[in-house]
């Protein structure tokens, strides 16, 4: 028996939206509860993540990592892994982010670290994944309980890396020294103040653009090449690709390969991009978050990209909103981004089951 | 709820459901007398088994009334149907394997918050229940300990025990030997002795024939005829329900066997739990014929076809095949099997065969992806796929001829029919070919089975699996049985009848009867 089918727009528009609608009516009553006007809050939340250039650069610059992140988990996804391992592969291949501009950023030019770099990013956050990629496929062990603690031992690793090697010398933070100017990704309103074009000063900078070159490439890699047709193979019926003749194992740990070095590009934006030098936490839990971008934007770049820039205007709103009622603090304003991604995370089946038998029913009738 | 007002156990008018574009159930009229047998045969896809799931609760009809004992029922879910004293054996057992057979009975009606009372209870009803239907089963025996035909009776024995005067039997035979379906149908007998009414959906005419007193035949979503079992026969029957008459036999020529295409020595395989499952199979296909191996399902020829395939390493044995000796350590995997032109159509096509969620285009170069003929420098090449998938769909007569549907939506037999092709399109020297018209309408069994005949003629070695007797009986040249993971006889297809190979399947068949039959 075929079944009912749902239109399209229904699975990819409008049950996110009503996950995100159900968040923020929680988020609502919390507000209300606070004694303050959801309205008037979520003015400024809008106004904050879009109402001006510096806003809407900030709100870019987290979509930058979200989208990183995104696309690592969703890649994963689509092999039928749960890479839970963004957070620290993120902080891992920042760590080669920064190691490689340490290396090099005295002898050489701009435009060899930048390849450079993204390879270290790359090859630091795969190496990373490549451990719990190898004991999933070969000793079976469950890739989402070895990434989390890859997430841990990452957190510690760093700790001990910039305590004890890479701080600054007769610095008390745990910073190391800032790497020479030929070692900064640009930023967008420099690039932009290059053609005539003037904004507002923002952390945006050159590596959103290579985020969105990375969503055309996995978009590529996915859906037009026989790897791509490995994955999804592997990823919707394993047991297909083995009459297949594909190697799931081999599959498992190339897709973690690459999920790893997406998460890892995160230190460009942050490393190499910002900060301009090696720290602690700068990933900040946009691994996590990937994690909520990836469901939310339904495994493809297009909505990856979407989902990336809603949170990254919950996160830059949410600071705006903090800043101007000082009685909605900066906690509360990790429970609405926590309730949204609770609501088209964790939740993202409540309401999907009740809305497709409303589709079907009224189709069928 | 039995009350005499009316001589209907059950009673449907103008039952319709519709799923979207598809009208599953048109008008449906059925009367069902108490205690009697009642049959509903049809083909795959004719609806059977969505105006049974009507009456079980699992869909509600669009429009329609369903009457119980005379009385006007509302059943909207399986609750009620039980409630209503309807009961339902599914084709697959609902069965919790690790249970004994007396937690099975009770689970869901375990009666209080300890178990003890129930299972006491339970026992000694369950007792009475056996003495009155006559249905042997140890009650404390594991599940999954028991031979298929039981665990039949352990489903049958629940419905009982939940007050089921109304029986649904869902493909009850598709997984039995055809002495365990004789078996079945002699308790059914008494369950109709006892006053229960019971259902029984197939696509099978030879169960109809065998056990039930009225037959109702659906065809595309309509009850197409009513027959009084005793005054119709198989030929009118299967013309009702494919609506043009039927070829039951397959048209061929003998077969001209040539040179051995590939021959298996010894082949063993354990399973992860060290079980042998595979236990020293030797065979030997020639270029140009049919070789079925028939065997109840289970019995290895799953296993076999894997092995064959490369889709598991062989534990011990050796396969000589184009050159190539393959054994435990000179492993070859699928796609290494494909490039010596081996070409394997799975027993089972949504499990292995496709990936539903994949469209048509896609699915059809599964296991092919590597191949040239799909790939650019680094990209796939969509045109050459949907410009081969379109002149197949024409050539297979694929329906919807529509390369981008996603073959969850085409019909079992046009998703067989895919695979099919792809398979056979790829010009292999040995087919492996696995329950090949399972869930496939009479119209294209037909065309399939020409096929697989036409591959012979052209000088390909086929080994057909198939748990269809007819299939197997009316395809093959040489048939092969198979029995708990070994290879317990072979017969030319000359001499086989359903009676012999039914014993051998069952390993039953004595020694000095085997004489006539040994090759």
């Amino acid at each position: 028996m075929s079944q009912p089918k749902v239109p399209v727009w229904v699975n990819l528009a409008l049950i996110p939206f009503i996950n995100i609608m159900l968040a923020f009516l929680v988020s609502a009553l919390v507000i209300l509860a606070i004694g303050e006007n959801p309205i008037e809050a979520a003015g400024y939340l809008v106004y904050g993540a879009f109402g001006y250039e510096e806003g809407i650069g900030y709100t870019l610059y987290y979509a930058t990592n979200l989208i990183f992140t995104g696309l690592a988990v969703s890649i994963a996804f689509k092999a039928g892994i749960f890479n839970i391992g963004g957070e620290g592969q993120a902080y891992i291949g920042g760590l080669g982010v920064g190691l490689v501009c340490l290396a090099v950023d005295q002898t050489m030019p701009f435009y060899v670290i930048v390849p450079l770099a993204i390879i270290g990013g790359a090859a630091f956050g795969a190496a990373w994944a490549y451990i719990p990629a190898y004991l999933s496929a070969r000793r079976g062990s469950h890739v989402v309980i070895t990434t989390i603690m890859f997430n841990f031992i990452a957190s510690s690793l760093m700790v001990y890396l910039m305590v004890n090697w890479l701080k600054q010398e007769g610095r008390m933070s745990p910073n190391s020294r800032t790497f020479e100017e030929s070692a900064w990704l640009p930023y967008m309103h420099e690039m932009l103040a290059a053609i005539g074009i003037n904004i507002e000063q923002s952390p945006l900078n050159a590596s959103f653009l290579w985020a969105l070159i990375c969503c055309v490439l996995i978009w590529g890699l996915v859906w037009h090449t026989r790897w791509g047709y490995q994955l999804r193979t592997v990823g919707t019926n394993a047991t297909a690709a083995v009459y297949a003749g594909i190697d799931n194992g081999k599959v498992t740990i190339w897709v973690m390969l690459i999920s790893g070095a997406l998460a890892g590009f995160v230190g460009l934006n942050e490393i190499m991009g910002v900060h301009h030098s090696l720290l602690l936490n700068f990933t900040a839990g946009f691994g996590f978050a990937g994690i909520a971008v990836s469901l939310m934007g339904r495994n493809h770049p297009v909505g990856i990209i979407l989902a990336a820039i809603l949170f990254g205007a919950l996160y830059q709103g949410g600071s705006e909103l903090a800043f101007e009622i000082p009685s909605i603090t900066p906690e509360i304003v990790v429970v609405i981004q926590g309730l949204v991604i609770l609501f088209s995370g964790a939740l993202e089946h409540m309401c999907k089951d009740r809305v497709e038998a409303f589709f079907t029913r009224t189709s069928a009738a | 709820m039995n009350n005499t007002t009316s001589p209907y156990a059950i009673e449907l008018r103008d039952i319709s459901k519709r799923f979207g574009a598809v009208q599953a159930n048109k008008d449906i009229c059925l009367q069902v007398p108490a205690g009697t047998v009642h049959g509903i045969i049809g083909e795959n896809g004719a609806g059977k088994s969505t105006l049974m799931s009507i009456i079980y609760g699992f869909y509600e009809a669009d429009t329609g009334d369903i009457e119980v004992g005379g009385e006007l029922v509302n059943i909207r879910t399986s609750e009620d149907a039980i409630r209503f004293g309807i009961g339902m054996v599914h084709q697959h057992f609902m069965l919790v394997e690790n249970f004994t057979v007396l937690e099975n009975v009770v689970l869901g009606a375990e009666g209080g918050a300890m178990l003890k009372g129930g299972l006491d209870a339970a026992r000694k009803e369950l007792k009475r229940l056996e003495q009155e239907y006559n249905l042997d089963v140890d009650v404390d025996a594991v599940v999954e300990d028991l031979p298929v035909g039981l665990q039949q009776r352990v489903e049958i024995l629940k419905a009982l025990y939940r007050g089921a005067k109304i029986l649904i039997l869902d493909e009850p035979t598709g997984v039995l030997t055809p002495q365990e379906a004789d078996h079945l149908f002699r308790i059914l007998k008494s369950l109709k002795e006892q006053g229960v009414t019971v259902m029984i959906i197939t696509h099978k005419l030879r169960e109809i024939m065998a056990s039930t007193d009225n037959v109702s035949v659906m065809r595309q979503g309509q009850m197409v005829a009513h027959r009084v079992t005793a005054e119709t026969d198989k030929e009118e029957l299967a013309e009702l329900m494919v609506g043009k008459k039927v070829r039951l036999v397959v048209d061929k020529e003998e077969a001209q066997p040539t040179n051995v295409a590939l021959s298996a020595k010894n082949l063993s395989w354990f399973d992860e739990q060290g079980v042998k499952r595979l236990k020293d199979v030797s065979l030997e296909l020639k270029a140009g014929e049919i070789v079925g191996i028939a065997g109840v399902s289970g019995n290895g020829q799953s296993e076999l076809l894997n092995a064959l395939s490369g889709i598991t390493p062989l534990s011990d044995g050796e396969i000589h095949f184009n050159g190539e000796v393959i054994t435990a350590k000179n492993k070859k995997n699928a796609s290494q099997m494909r490039d010596l032109k081996m070409a394997h159509v799975p027993e089972d096509r949504h499990k292995m065969g496709l990936v539903t969620g994949f469209e048509a285009y896609e699915a059809a170069i599964l296991g092919y992806h590597n191949s040239e003929a799909y790939n650019g420098k680094i990209l796939l090449d969509r045109k050459a796929m949907l410009d081969e998938c379109n002149e197949r769909m024409q050539k297979w007569d694929v329906r919807p001829a529509d390369p981008f549907l996603k073959t969850a939506n085409f019909s079992g037999g046009n998703q067989q029919k895919i695979v099919i092709a792809r398979e056979v399109e790829q010009n292999p020297d040995v087919l492996l070919i696995g329950q090949p018209t399972r869930g496939v309408d009479i119209g294209a069994i037909e065309n399939i089975h020409e096929e697989i005949v036409k591959l012979r003629d052209s000088g390909k070695a086929i080994l057909l699996v198939s748990v269809e007797l007819d299939e197997i009986m009316a395809l093959s040249d040489r048939i092969i049985v198979m029995f708990d993971g070994a290879v317990v006889g072979e017969i030319d297809a000359k001499d086989a009848d359903e009676r012999t190979l039914g014993l051998m399947m069952a390993n039953a068949l004595n020694e000095e009867e085997t004489a006539g039959g040994q090759a």
